[in-house]
């Protein structure tokens, strides 16, 4: 059972008067990658904003119903404590444009004002970028700014800096959509690898996308859980209608 | 094509004018102090001596209260416009309160001088001066102090718009990655957003600091208008402006008239300087800079 890392329990959540998510219950596997598919708008977004708590940073944010990490309500624990163990990844790359590669690396440090020797911040960086692949494209420009990569190597560096201070979980907000293929195709191998050291949640518009590098999958629909189960078994057999007019294309 | 033609040529021809009218203002300045510059030369710069009677002119003690009372009036106004700017820039873009704020800072930039100079005279050189006899030091009431204190007021809408415009203009992506790093919204405002607006904060605070310099009205009512340098910022002085001001209608001797244009064409320069060196750290600090 305690393969389990999160939980979702009878989980709504929206905005204002509006439930955009309805009673979900859904479990998360720990170091597996789970996507979360569904057409623009159901709620895919919210649903993973919810697990590190970043939803409630809209003023008008509701929910209701409970959300377990390792077993304990995220909403008994301190959000700060929890985003450090539950990392995130945006859809736009967005490294901070006034800091070097170096201090993006350890940005999560930097902000909390955690000090560490030189040396240690060296490995953290060296470590941290070599799990993202962009150590060997980056060592030489260490001190040079984030903002002059290519969106693929933003991308990549925003992976670094959530992976630096060693996460549990990485919630992935659609990191390839803006992305060419040869960027996406690097991010979808990275992603296969890092799911040795973390728990991957990955909401993804991209059908083959989640097909090559999720072990399990969810769909979403209109703010409901349709259909919950493993990759292969949602792609080949898919037992709910909708899923399958959403797999082969009709909609979304 | 051809429209577009016209229109970047009525662009140019705008942006030439105005710097050929800058330029005159600089001609005409020169012109006018030259019976002082072949008097003085460059020691009027140096001089501590301003005596009318005596046809003695120099600049340096309203340089000296110029720069005094610009600096402290942009140090006591530093905190409160940045207050200002971070409130309604960040923690409360919309609602009541914000746009309370907005409005009365407005307010301010809208106030005519003289009357910053009338609240000055009737309100705070009284006060002043309780807090000089409680002091036990000369109480004058007006002085360099008087005077910052008026310009810091004056100033702070000039600091704090600019500020809470580029401060609202830091993309939310940015302050998101920063939370999603498990950082307060404390540090999120240190480390992400400052870094990001400090160069429009900077060109925010080089505005007041100009518009300090120049304040003529105001000051010239409250500073007390002793020609002299201060050796303490509760004294009377002068800046470059309010003894221009003070003493150009009674001006009698070519001398003089000329002295003062030339404490004019001081103040251009200086001006002048502090936007060129304003704008060249700004350029560096910008976002798009190179690191
Ligand atoms: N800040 C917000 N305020 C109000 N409604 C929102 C907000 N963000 C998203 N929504 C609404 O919630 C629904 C789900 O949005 P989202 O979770 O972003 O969907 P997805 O990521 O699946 O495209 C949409 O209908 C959207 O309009
Ligand atoms: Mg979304």
């Amino acid at each position: 059972m305690e393969s389990e890392i999160i939980k979702i329990r009878d989980f709504s959540a929206g905005y204002g008067q509006n439930f955009v998510l309805k009673n979900i219950n859904l479990s998360f596997e720990k170091n597996k990658v789970t996507a979360i598919m569904g057409p623009s708008g159901c709620g895919k977004s919210t649903l993973i904003r919810c697990i590190n708590r970043m939803h409630e940073l809209n003023l008008d944010a509701i929910h209701k119903g409970d959300i377990l990490f390792n077993g304990k309500s995220v909403f008994e624990t301190n959000p700060i404590l929890l985003r450090k163990k539950i990392g995130m990844v945006f859809q736009r790359p967005n490294p901070f444009p006034t800091m070097s590669i170096y201090d993006n690396v350890i940005a999560g440090y930097r902000l909390n004002g955690i000090k560490l020797s030189k040396k240690e911040f060296d490995l953290i960086v060296e470590d941290s970028l070599k799990k993202a692949f962009l150590w060997e494209e980056v060592k030489d420009n260490l001190h040079k700014k984030g903002t002059f990569l290519s969106g693929g190597q933003q991308q990549r560096l925003c992976i670094a800096r959530a992976m630096a201070v060693n996460p549990d979980v990485l919630l992935l907000d659609e990191p390839t959509s803006a992305l060419d293929p040869k960027a996406t195709a690097m991010i979808e191998e990275l992603i296969v690898e890092l799911k040795k050291t973390v728990t991957i949640i990955l909401v993804t518009h991209n059908r083959t996308q989640a097909a090559r590098v999720s072990d399990f999958t969810v769909f979403l629909y209109l703010g409901e859980l349709i259909e919950y189960g493993s990759t292969e078994t949602i792609f080949t057999t898919p037992k709910n209608p909708k899923t399958e007019e959403y797999l082969i294309g009709k909609f979304g | 094509m051809l429209r577009d033609r016209f229109f970047k040529f009525g662009l140019k021809l705008a942006g030439g004018l105005i710097a050929l009218l800058i330029f005159s203002i600089f001609v005409s300045l020169v012109i006018a102090s030259i019976p002082s510059i072949k008097e003085f030369g460059l020691s009027f710069v140096f001089g501590k001596e301003w005596n009318p009677v005596e046809e003695h002119f120099s600049a340096l003690p309203f340089i000296i209260g110029t720069l005094l009372t610009s600096v402290l009036a942009l140090a006591i106004s530093l905190p409160f416009s940045l207050a200002i700017a971070f409130f309604s820039g960040e923690f409360s873009k919309k609602g009541l309160i914000s746009s309370l704020i907005a409005y009365a800072t407005d307010l301010l930039a809208g106030i005519p001088s003289v009357i910053y100079g009338f609240w000055g005279l009737f309100f705070l050189v009284p006060l002043i001066r309780k807090l000089e006899l409680s002091f036990n030091i000369p109480p004058y009431g007006v002085g360099i102090f008087t005077a910052s204190l008026v310009l810091s007021i004056m100033i702070i809408p000039y600091a704090s718009s600019m500020a809470r415009d580029v401060i609202a203009l830091v993309p939310s992506d940015l302050k998101e990655a920063g939370f999603a790093l498990g950082s307060t919204r404390l540090e999120v405002i240190k480390k992400v957003i400052f870094p990001y607006s400090v160069s429009g904060i900077f060109a925010g605070l080089l505005l007041a600091f100009g518009r300090a310099i120049g304040e003529t009205m105001a000051v010239t009512m409250v500073i007390g208008n002793a020609n002299r340098i201060p050796h303490s910022l509760f004294e009377p002085a002068n800046t470059l402006a309010s003894v221009i001001a003070n003493e150009f209608t009674e001006a009698t001797s070519d001398i003089h008239l000329s002295s003062l244009i030339y404490l004019g064409l001081i103040l251009f320069i200086i001006t002048f300087f502090i936007n060129y060196i304003g704008n060249m750290i700004i350029e560096r600090m910008s976002v798009n800079g190179r690191s």
